[in-house]
């Protein structure tokens, strides 16, 4: 049935055709910003580069936007790594109490912490924004990794549970039989046993907040700690028609998830199918 | 933000109905009880924090719905007529004719091409693994910044209309992002091209799942190839077709970032949504009353939509 027919080729083909058109806007991205500004506005789009310069990038890297955008760079990095750490440090505990204990209460408790998956945030955020408001929270990055790792815990307690429900018990019982203590026993076999469902939950969160606006677009505008896609709004607002120049910024902001995502394809493919499998 | 909410609650069902049965059943649970898996006041900063944020937040939410709050200062309750505004106000319920709109369209769309790039990229194909990484790629990249490319591609003077014009279909030309029929389509096409391999790489993994012997099997007994399609592989799908859709349905209904990359609600309104009407009239207005009350109904939307969702693609196995 897997034989490699004409036909098969013909599939091969159409869906090089398809792939080519949908990373189309990424060859214009590319070859707009490296054109100057003044071919960026006389030439076609679809043109491809006479003179290659790296005149945008030059530009856009100077200046007071560009320490933003560095700084978004950063403040992105931040905010993201501390609270997917925070997630799974939670969520990883949380899903192992409740999945190994089955209880009456232990059930309910996980049901009423997956409705947080269905409520959608802008209704909440609102008071957050008030009492982060009055607290002084507004403007701080922890601050926002701290309100990510509440959005994305019952996500993260969701995909934890499916893994650890179907991991079998003996590990545990063994090391316990051995003396070693609750925590010892997490720490040392269950966390490690589970390691995939952290490779996913790492992924889809750490996606999700990364490329995330508008949280902190109300949380962090004006406060000098915004995150990269709100400093690239910010930018590119600022520069309006420069195609090239807006286009280095744009490089530059999606540089680092295309390189991990091309080094970690697999991992990240398996990370958003992830729920399906358990 | 929260893109795969409630995409992962339909999955939930399944899951815990399958694995509750087995650990209950095994007699290996029921000997060792007195183990302990951990302390239960591990669970309590979690629990603590979801009950915050996902509980009380929202009741309070939905009680400023009833108020004038300006986000300052003292406020009064105005019983519903925060609601009976928005339901006159033009520029809503436009926005929320929109919403479904694109939600609608988009989930449309989305899963007929993901599922028909499923099964092209499924089998046999050489390439099938890069061809997966390509089609994937622009589901990893920020919708923000993946907006202003596609901004650039739908201006007046930008590639789309030049090429149009290069191979003679100079009367297709629009002015896109300007013309209030058109702009819609605009925000609908980049949330399709970025979701496409998301929608691909679910029913990817539903397709894994099929055992090929059956479809093997109904080949021999002489089933074509739709048929085997509509009949076999469909219906086996069923759990990633419940994802995808589900959570095709709550993204197309989240809309924001590619609105504010592309048109800013514009020409005129034409491309509001809920979600960039409650951050207007929250955040930049102040009206926290008002923008409540959106937020509630953007809620309660959403939640029948799921709920719609969980219903049309449920087991329908299970229950007859």
């Amino acid at each position: 049935m897997n034989r490699y027919t004409k036909l098969t080729f013909l599939r091969e083909i159409g869906m090089w055709i398809v792939a080519i058109l949908m990373l189309l806007p990424f060859y214009l991205l590319i070859n707009t910003s490296l054109k100057s500004t003044s071919d960026a506005i006389s030439t076609a789009g679809y043109t491809p580069v006479k003179n290659p310069s790296l005149e945008s990038f030059a530009e856009v890297t100077q200046g007071d936007g560009a320490r933003t955008l560095f700084e978004g760079l950063f403040n992105s990095l931040f905010i993201t790594t501390l609270a997917v750490c925070g997630i799974i440090a939670i969520s990883s505990i949380t899903a192992y109490v409740l999945a190994r204990r089955l209880t009456r209460l232990s059930n309910v408790t996980f049901y009423a912490l997956l409705v947080g998956i269905v409520v959608p945030s802008q209704l909440g955020l609102v008071p957050i924004y008030i009492g982060a408001k009055s607290l002084g929270l507004i403007g701080k990055t922890w601050g926002l990794s701290f309100l990510y790792v509440a959005f994305f815990l019952p996500l993260a307690i969701f995909l934890y549970s499916g893994f650890i429900r179907n991991l079998p018990t003996e590990y545990e019982q063994a090391a316990f039989i051995d003396g070693a203590s609750r925590t010892r026993v997490f720490l040392t076999i269950v966390f490690p046993l589970i390691s995939p469902a952290t490779g996913t939950v790492a992924i889809m969160t750490g996606v999700i907040i990364w490329n995330d606006f508008f949280t902190p677009l109300i949380f962090l505008t004006g406060s000098g700690n915004e995150t990269l896609p709100v400093a690239v709004y910010a930018f590119v607002g600022a520069i309006v028609t420069n195609w090239n120049n807006i286009f280095a910024i744009l490089i530059i902001a999606l540089v680092p998830v295309t390189v991990l995502f091309l080094l970690l394809q697999k991992k990240f493919i398996q990370g958003f199918s992830g729920g399906i499998k358990s | 933000m929260s893109l795969p909410k409630t995409a992962t609650s339909t999955l939930e069902v399944e899951v815990s109905r399958g694995s509750r049965f087995r650990s209950g059943s095994s007699a290996s649970t029921k000997k060792k009880k007195n183990i302990h898996y951990g302390y239960w006041w591990w669970s309590v900063p979690a629990i603590l924090m979801i009950f915050a944020v996902h509980y009380v937040a929202t009741g309070i939410g939905i009680s400023y719905s009833f108020t004038d709050y300006k986000g300052i200062g003292s406020y009064n309750w105005v019983g519903f007529e925060n609601y009976t505004k928005l339901f006159k106000d033009e520029i809503l319920v436009d926005a929320l004719g929109h919403t479904v709109f694109l939600a609608f369209t988009f989930f449309i769309l989305v899963n007929i091409i993901g599922l028909a790039c499923a099964l092209a990229v499924n089998r046999s194909l050489k390439t099938r693994h890069i061809l997966r990484t390509l089609l994937f790629l622009p589901v990893v990249l920020s919708p923000l910044a993946v907006s202003y490319i596609f901004q650039f591609i739908f201006q007046t003077t930008g590639p789309l209309n030049s090429l149009l014009a290069v191979v003679g279909l100079e009367d297709w030309q629009r002015t896109w992002l300007a013309d209030p029929k058109f702009a819609i389509y605009t925000v609908l096409t980049v949330m399709v091209w970025q979701n496409i391999g998301f929608a691909m790489v679910v029913f990817l993994a539903g397709l894994a799942t099929i055992p090929q012997e059956i479809e093997e099997a109904a080949a021999i007994d002489g089933a074509g190839s739709f048929s085997r399609f509509w009949h076999i592989t469909l219906p086996l799908l069923r759990p990633a077709t419940a994802i995808s859709t589900t959570l095709a349905v709550t993204t197309g209904l989240r809309v924001f970032d590619q609105v504010a990359g592309l048109t800013g609600g514009g020409p005129f309104g034409a491309t509001e949504t809920l979600a960039t009407q409650i951050y207007m009239n929250t955040f930049a207005f102040g009206q926290f009353g008002y923008g409540s009350a959106i937020a509630f109904v953007f809620t309660i939307v959403v939640m029948i939509a799921a709920g719609l969702q969980l219903f049309v693609t449920r087991d329908k196995g299970t229950y007859s």
